[in-house]
């Protein structure tokens, strides 16, 4: 279906060029994660060569999954949302589109590069030297003017929710990216072109980061995916959503509250701690529009509940759902300073993120494109729903693996860190906190394989629907409904 | 409710929206950010804290470069079992020159934010070629790599940089900056060295137990052996730095 019923052309090959490049780096993000998953069990993995160790291709991972995956997801969503829910094509049309997404995917390959060969700003989740930041924002100037022009050509008085959380995600990426990238490049005064210097350093660097990558999740990560929420649940579910006013409660008090959550990265740190303070109440705070938004999205199913049994891209969307509750009631349990103390630079953070990231983000996003696919490219179905609910099981159990065995790692050495013995010494070694991992680590990598395999299973399955082929399940009559 | 009557102006007009989310979305960071850099107790007054010698720098961007923050932190936290285990606990004023900051977030690896003078030049050198020679249960990478020479071609370009962004390196230490470079990791230093005098306390010699070439080894081991040890807590009034 590629008009609607006025008729309005959406730019259509812009957006299918965005799902392929998701899937593409989905893939890529997930291996590159199980990868460094694995060199932490296994350090002979790190070969002894300088663009395969774990400092390099953590960031290689981070960036693929949140910026890559994530980026691209966030693309093809709000591209195809605000098309349809303004009924009006791409502002710019489809070769202003293809530019951006070229260019968005050679900045992405420029990054990785980078990151392999040593060049880095040394920040978490902002990596890129600088030149590669100027790129992003030019790129990001774009997507803005494509995204807010298409909603200037709008036919529909009003703009959908769905819409105000793509847009929200947009200006306040721009507004972080500009702010914790301020840096100098060394170039311009002899030194090395490749390399620059934050304008802020030490305690106010930190908070300037960590305003930056909170928000890295509360923006992207979440706004974004919650304008995915807001238009493809209720779309694969066929009912309204849930509740319009608690829309809008959501996402001026979510849009306000994140912002302030940066310092709970921090905590007892050598930031003042009237900051720490502020962080972490805003934190706890945000578990109520965080689950208000929850609420909205899954009592959207209203009257609808029985796909959950019947349709497994329902499965994916609802799920997704479901974990973002979860790791959005740990999130503000994780930044209470006395909860901290314990969960402060162990694997419960990764463990927490993971929760967020493969059961929120990348649930989500799976749903998105088991629905997008098949609507792209003309077909009924995807070529295979049995295949999507193998995915979404092995998915699953991956994640279960994954976010347990960090839990159990994670508490176990913040408990073995403080232990102190009978005669009033600390009881371990650091090194014997690191060997206590091992077993964890196995377990992990494991769950992330996993991962990896479901995601394969999806790009079969996308290969197939492509190609037009409809496997034989999905030519009998379903019985499901019948039972 | 008429709140919500209201909203149906933001929702058709994109400039409402637009200019609503921003001011939405600037309080919380100018409210945290903007006293951090006018509150005066916000990095405390200690002496010692010198900018990095020119070998100490340019070991810190191979810090960076390696992404080492992925795994160690430099963030002592006031807890017993961490003063204990790492030393006094970080003060602002000790990363106040560490552009960017290598707080970091995860102790994959043990803290570093005092690891200066805990081991020999040497076991740092063996521990970054293959980590597993010195402590045999490490999952740490190993670095041979660093043994290669160091470029210093670019050092007092960034330094200069890095005075750009705050850091108060002299003009003289900027000239000298590759002198005072080579100086430090050659086996004639002493503590009345040049480098020295302009950086009080660097550790000076051969880190890498190869003199004929000043190596990344070199820099990144004069950075970790500085790690941490520019600030004599003996001295410091700790009614100053109470947390």
């Amino acid at each position: 279906m590629s008009t609607n019923t006025d008729a309005t052309a959406y730019n259509e090959d812009v957006v299918k060029k965005f799902v392929l490049a998701a899937i593409f780096w989905g893939v890529v993000g997930f291996l590159a994660g199980d990868f460094i998953a694995w060199q932490l069990a296994f350090p002979a993995l790190n070969l002894d060569l300088e663009w395969t160790t774990f400092g390099r291709l953590r960031p290689v991972h981070t960036s693929a999954v949140i910026f890559a995956f994530g980026g691209n997801i966030l693309f093809c969503t709000s591209l195809y949302v605000v098309q349809r829910t303004c009924r009006a094509s791409l502002f710019g049309g489809s070769g202003f589109g293809t530019f951006v997404f070229w260019s968005f995917q050679a900045m992405i390959v420029a990054a990785a590069l980078t990151y392999v060969l040593g060049f880095s700003q040394g920040q978490e989740y902002a990596e890129p030297e600088w030149w590669v930041d100027l790129w992003l924002t030019v790129n990001w100037v774009c997507y803005l003017i494509i995204f807010a022009g298409t909603i200037m050509k709008r036919k529909e008085p009003h703009i959908y929710v769905a819409n105000w959380f793509f847009f929200a995600m947009i200006l306040t990426v721009a507004m972080l990216h500009l702010g914790n990238n301020l840096a100098v490049p060394a170039g311009f005064f002899g030194g090395d072109w490749m390399k620059s210097y934050n304008i802020f350093g030490g305690v106010q660097n930190a908070m300037t980061q960590w305003w930056y990558g909170h928000n890295a999740v509360g923006f992207f990560l979440t706004a974004g995916f919650l304008g995915i929420m807001y238009y493809f649940v209720p779309k694969r579910a066929e009912r309204p959503v849930y509740s319009y006013r608690l829309s809008i409660v959501h996402f001026w008090a979510l849009i306000f509250l994140y912002i302030w959550a940066g310092p709970h990265h921090l905590h007892y740190t050598a930031l003042p701690d009237w900051a720490q303070t502020l962080g972490a109440t805003f934190s706890v705070m945000l578990w109520m529009p965080s689950w208000g938004g929850m609420i909205n999205g899954l009592m959207t199913l209203s009257g609808a509940w029985d796909k959950l049994r019947t349709d497994p891209v329902m499965r994916f969307l609802v799920s997704s759902v479901a974990f973002y509750g979860m790791s959005t009631f740990e999130g503000p349990m994780m930044s209470i300073k006395a909860v901290n103390s314990l969960s402060h630079y162990t694997d419960w953070t990764i463990g927490h993120v993971h929760s967020g990231a493969l059961g929120w983000v990348a649930f989500v996003s799976f749903g998105a494109l088991y629905y997008l696919v098949p609507k792209l490219w003309g077909r009924k179905e995807v070529y295979s729903l049995k295949l999507v609910g193998l995915h979404f099981w092995v998915a699953t159990i991956g994640i279960v693996l994954y976010i347990t065995a960090m839990w159990i790692s994670g508490i176990m050495q913040g408990l073995m860190w403080r232990a102190y013995d009978n005669l009033g010494f600390l009881q371990y070694s650091f090194i014997e906190t690191v060997e206590a991992m091992h077993p964890y680590y196995v377990i992990r990598a494991t769950g992330g394989l996993l991962f990896v395999l479901g995601a394969l299973i999806m790009v079969y399955n996308f290969i197939k629907t492509i190609k037009g082929d409809v496997a034989e399940e999905a030519m009998q009559p379903s019985t499901a409904g019948a039972r | 409710m008429s709140v919500f009557k209201h909203h149906a102006k933001i929702e058709t007009n994109v400039f409402f929206l637009a200019v609503g989310i921003l001011l939405t979305v600037i309080v919380g960071g100018l409210v945290e950010v903007v006293p951090l850099f006018t509150i005066e107790s916000t990095i405390e007054k200690v002496d010692g804290v010198r900018p990095y010698s020119p070998l100490e720098q340019a070991g810190r961007d191979i810090y960076v470069r390696e992404g080492c923050y992925n795994c160690h932190s430099q963030m002592i936290r006031p807890f017993k079992d961490e003063v204990e285990r790492y030393g006094h606990y970080s003060l602002a004023a000790e990363s106040k020159y560490d552009h960017p900051f290598q707080w970091s977030s995860k102790r994959t690896g043990p803290d570093l934010a005092r690891v200066g003078g805990k081991y020999t030049n040497d076991w740092h050198t063996r521990h970054l070629i293959n980590p597993r020679d010195v402590v045999p249960e490490s999952i740490m990478p190993g670095y041979p790599h660093l043994m290669r020479p160091l470029d210093t071609s670019k050092i007092a370009g960034n330094m200069t940089a890095l005075k750009v962004v705050g850091v108060p390196y002299t003009d003289e230490q900027i000239k000298n900056a590759v002198a005072n470079l080579k100086e430090q990791a050659s086996l004639e230093a002493t503590a009345d060295s040049a480098v020295v005098q302009a950086y009080p306390k660097a550790k000076v010699g051969d880190f890498d137990g190869n003199p004929q070439v000043v190596s990344e080894m070199d820099a990144l081991v004069a950075y970790l052996q500085v790690l941490g040890t520019m600030v004599d807590f003996t001295t410091v009034d700790h009614t100053k730095i109470q947390r």
